[in-house]
């Protein structure tokens, strides 16, 4: 005796490869497994809005205090453009701020704004709605999480205000200099920094095993791994990742700690400071960066592959055709995540390593380019002779398409030993990882915003401000880090405080002052979308149910904006993957999720 | 609608291409908290892993010799030094908490409350002793060798470095641990899994189930523990 579930499988089966005419097949749902999730449901205002345990109410605090501490990223980043641009006027942006600023950004925009909005804001928002879940498997580590999250960040904002500032010693922290004396924040401020980013990871951790578990084991029924939207795919894989490389971050930072408060000296050699030498000896400054580039390369793509996803389903949905090729995007995503575990020491090539060491880490290093073209041909793919809205997320998602491979072809020069060497420490690097992991991602994360803030508010975004927004956001990150790989190649140092009467100069100094000048009006345009959104949300367009006719469970919700507990009385049953848009055979335009083949029977939509 | 079998799945390769391929859950039959906390374990070894090759870095490159550690974790008793007794001791002690972990895991199965209840009480005292004889080794360590995390009398002052953050950060999870055990001995003498009390802190119900999760995380930090006896002390 086989199981029903078998059999109709059987069936369907054989009805898809009868020749000639197409038979719809029977419908298939599976039994229960998972029991009914019983929710915490929360009375006063408490438990309902602060120490919230509804994912989709963590996920906006997640998101709102990420934003709010990326706002304070973007700030530092002026003031750093300011003392670059014009190295004259602005007294108070002395070496020490200088470098603190572009230690504060670079840690703020990578983790704690990138990484948090990501898995934790989109995370937490989406996983369960778009898997058919009424919460995270376990709401209350859910919520501790997030309140993890908000100590880290705390923690960090503090390092502002204790003796000496907060630590200047560039966001990959290298030691020994990092605890030594002469780099600003020294004293109290990498310490706060060290135990911030462990808290970070600590409750990241809570909610990264929430978002695994939720996807793997608390799906609905029908919905099958490979009929999961490519989003909550990139997430989970980033997820993954974080939950493999941060141990790495955290270790690094505890040896750190310790080197710093108790004079141990696990990356410490001996060294003499004004004629005098000092207690440390026998360290390895090599191993801290061999952790935190064990931590760092797959951070990349923690922050890359929700981007992936997220904007493979806006390009579907936006242009209104199925994703091309979906399961070659579903094996490029997990197989760029598998990769960048391998990839690490290519941020160390004229760290004095081996010349072999460096072969090969160039070697998988220009392998992840293979799936990394795979999708974004699949995306073109996707859009070719797709009946294209010119919607905001659209234009945002085609954004971040160009930007992504402008980023990814200037890391074909960078991965490779011979010509990253040169290259290594100039301004080449920055645009390059800025183009890459900084606007690419950012294109997607405010494409999300747009396509999302209406399920989130039941409101639309401004349109027209949107537009402003996006023009101004994406010519004028050209014109800030398309200029600096020039500045890159005449050999422009990075992290430089000022580049005096440098002879190459002479071609920079303008240059200089023009990125300036974009940057701060790029920054500027961000303020206007922060308005937006505020603005937006109880004034904007209401905006009807699924405004953008999108397949996916989140809009379908009897509730809309959805509510707690997501589904009603019912979790949906779902019988295919979240794509089919213009199916032939049917006057239906898309074709939801949870619709069942028998409500469409002349719809030629391929069993996924 | 039929109802979830988990007996009728395929088996073998095949059953694990028919989990990854199905819907709602990849692991059949596997509740969610023991999934999570073989996920979280998953990331814990990431985190001792790095401990211990940072350790096998230093050691391997060191310019200074590395302490000889039968002499430094030796004991002298009755007047004759016994290497390595303590440690002896303490493995035993750890190693035998999971046997007794292990049978309040087949006790919780059958819903045998005193028992389950006794044992978990048993596996948290072996605990309890492992992490006290811990502190007396660091103290040991500390006052009568001069071991410090900055320098030791005996070579390379990484030793001592190591040895108190390794050790440390595994004490850690033991005493974790060990309040957990004596939390849930407490939960499953009162009878919180059979009359489905709700929790303190997450007001959700729990059941015996969460006594093999616990499980679960003692095993591996006794696990762990072979490891780090194996680095520290053998090598």
């Amino acid at each position: 005796m086989t199981d029903e579930y078998t059999d109709n499988k059987l069936e369907t089966k054989a009805a898809d490869s009868s020749s000639g005419s197409y038979t719809p097949p029977a419908e298939a749902i599976p039994a229960k497994e998972n029991p009914e999730q019983e929710l915490y449901h929360a009375k006063s205002f408490w438990t309902k809005w602060v120490f919230c345990q509804d994912a989709k109410v963590i996920g906006i605090q997640y998101a709102l205090t990420a934003t709010a501490i990326g706002f304070i990223g973007l700030i530092l980043s002026w003031g750093m453009r300011l003392q670059l641009g014009f190295p004259e006027t602005f007294s108070f942006l002395g070496p020490a701020t200088y470098y603190q600023s572009v230690t504060m950004h670079g840690m703020i925009m990578v983790i704690y704004l990138l990484t948090a909005l990501f898995l934790g804001g989109f995370g937490n928002y989406l996983i369960p709605l778009m898997v058919g879940a009424r919460d995270m498997v376990f709401p209350y580590v859910n919520m501790v999480s997030y309140w993890m999250f908000l100590v880290a960040v705390l923690v960090l904002l503090a390092s502002f205000f204790v003796p000496g500032g907060p630590t200047g010693a560039g966001w990959t922290l290298y030691p020994p200099q990092a605890i030594l004396p002469g780099t600003p924040g020294s004293e109290m401020g990498i310490v706060l920094m060290l135990v911030s980013l462990s808290l970070f990871v600590i409750g990241f951790t809570m909610g990264g095993l929430n978002y695994v578990i939720t996807i793997l084991q608390s799906r609905t029924r029908g919905m099958t791994l490979m009929r999961m939207p490519l989003t909550i795919w990139g997430i989970f894989t980033a997820t993954v990742l974080a939950l493999l490389a941060f141990p790495a971050l955290f270790v690094a930072c505890i040896m750190m700690t310790l080197d710093n408060l108790l004079g141990t000296s696990f990356f410490m050699p001996e060294i003499f400071t004004m004629g005098e030498k000092l207690d440390y000896a026998g360290g390895s400054p090599i191993l801290f960066q061999h952790l935190f580039w064990f931590f760092g390369h797959p951070e990349v793509y923690i922050v890359a592959l929700p981007a992936f996803g997220i904007v493979s389903d806006l390009i579907s949905v936006h242009a209104r055709k199925n994703v091309f090729g979906y399961r070659m995007m579903v094996w490029a995503i997990v197989i760029i995540g598998a990769l960048s575990f391998i990839v690490w020491a290519h941020h160390m090539y004229v760290s004095g390593m081996n010349p072999w060491f460096g072969f090969f880490f160039a070697t998988t290093t220009l392998i992840i380019a293979v799936p990394t073209a795979i999708k974004v041909y699949n995306w073109v793919l996707t859009l070719w002779r797709g009946n294209i809205h010119l919607t905001i997320p659209m234009l945002f998602s085609l954004g971040f398409i160009v930007t992504f491979v402008n980023g990814g072809i200037t890391g074909l020069f960078l991965g490779n030993v011979i010509i990253d060497v040169p290259l290594s420490d100039t301004y080449f690097v920055v645009a390059h990882f800025h183009m890459v992991m900084g606007i690419a991602p950012l294109m997607v994360v405010f494409g999300a915003i747009y396509h999302w803030y209406p399920l989130i508010t039941g409101r639309h975004l401004n349109q027209t401000l949107g537009k402003i927004h996006f023009w101004v956001t994406f010519v004028g990150a050209y014109a800030i880090y398309f200029p600096m790989h020039y500045l890159g190649f005449i050999g422009v140092p990075r992290r430089y405080f000022e580049m005096y009467d440098s002879p190459y100069m002479t071609s920079g100094v303008g240059l200089n002052q023009f990125i300036t000048v974009a940057a701060l009006i790029v920054g500027f345009t961000q303020f206007i979308f922060l308005y937006n959104i505020f603005t937006s949300w109880y004034k904007g367009e209401k905006s009807e149910k699924n405004p953008w006719k999108a397949n996916s469970l989140e809009w379908h919700t009897p509730d809309y904006p959805p509510t707690h507990g997501n589904f009603g009385k019912e979790l949906p049953v779902v019988y295919r993957w979240p794509y089919d848009f213009s199916v032939p055979g049917t006057d239906k335009e898309y074709i939801p999720q949870h619709v069942a083949p028998s409500e469409v029977p002349t719809a030629k939509a391929e069993q996924t | 609608m039929s109802q979830f079998d988990i007996e009728k799945l395929p088996k073998g390769s095949k059953g694990f291409m028919y989990d990854w391929g199905s819907d709602q859950r990849a692991f059949k039959g596997v509740p969610w908290g023991k999934a999570m906390m073989w996920i979280f374990l998953l990331s814990d070894t990431f985190i001792f892993s790095c401990f211990l090759i940072s350790l096998m870095t230093a050691r391997a490159s060191t310019v200074v010799p590395w302490p000889y550690p039968s002499e430094v974790f030796g004991l002298t008793v009755f007047g004759t030094s016994v290497p390595l007794l303590l440690i002896a001791i303490m493995t035993f002690v750890l190693i035998t908490s999971s046997g007794t972990m292990a049978i309040a895991v087949k006790y919780g199965y059958e819903k045998n409350r005193k028992l389950c209840g006794w044992f978990l009480l048993a596996t948290a005292i072996g605990g309890l002793t492992f992490v006290g004889m811990q502190a007396f080794e660091w103290s040991k360590l500390i006052f009568h060798d001069g071991v410090r995390p900055w320098g030791n009398p005996f070579g390379a002052e990484q030793f001592g470095a190591f040895f108190f953050m390794v050790t440390g950060f595994h004490g850690t999870h033991v005493s974790i641990g060990v309040i957990f055990l004596f939390i849930f001995a407490r939960k499953v003498f009162r009878g919180d899994f059979d009359t489905g009390r709700r929790g303190y802190f997450t007001s959700m119900k729990s059941d015996y189930e969460a006594i093999e999760i616990l499980g679960l995380y003692w095993h591996f930090v006794d696990l762990v523990w072979v490891f780090i006896f194996a680095f520290f002390y053998l090598w």
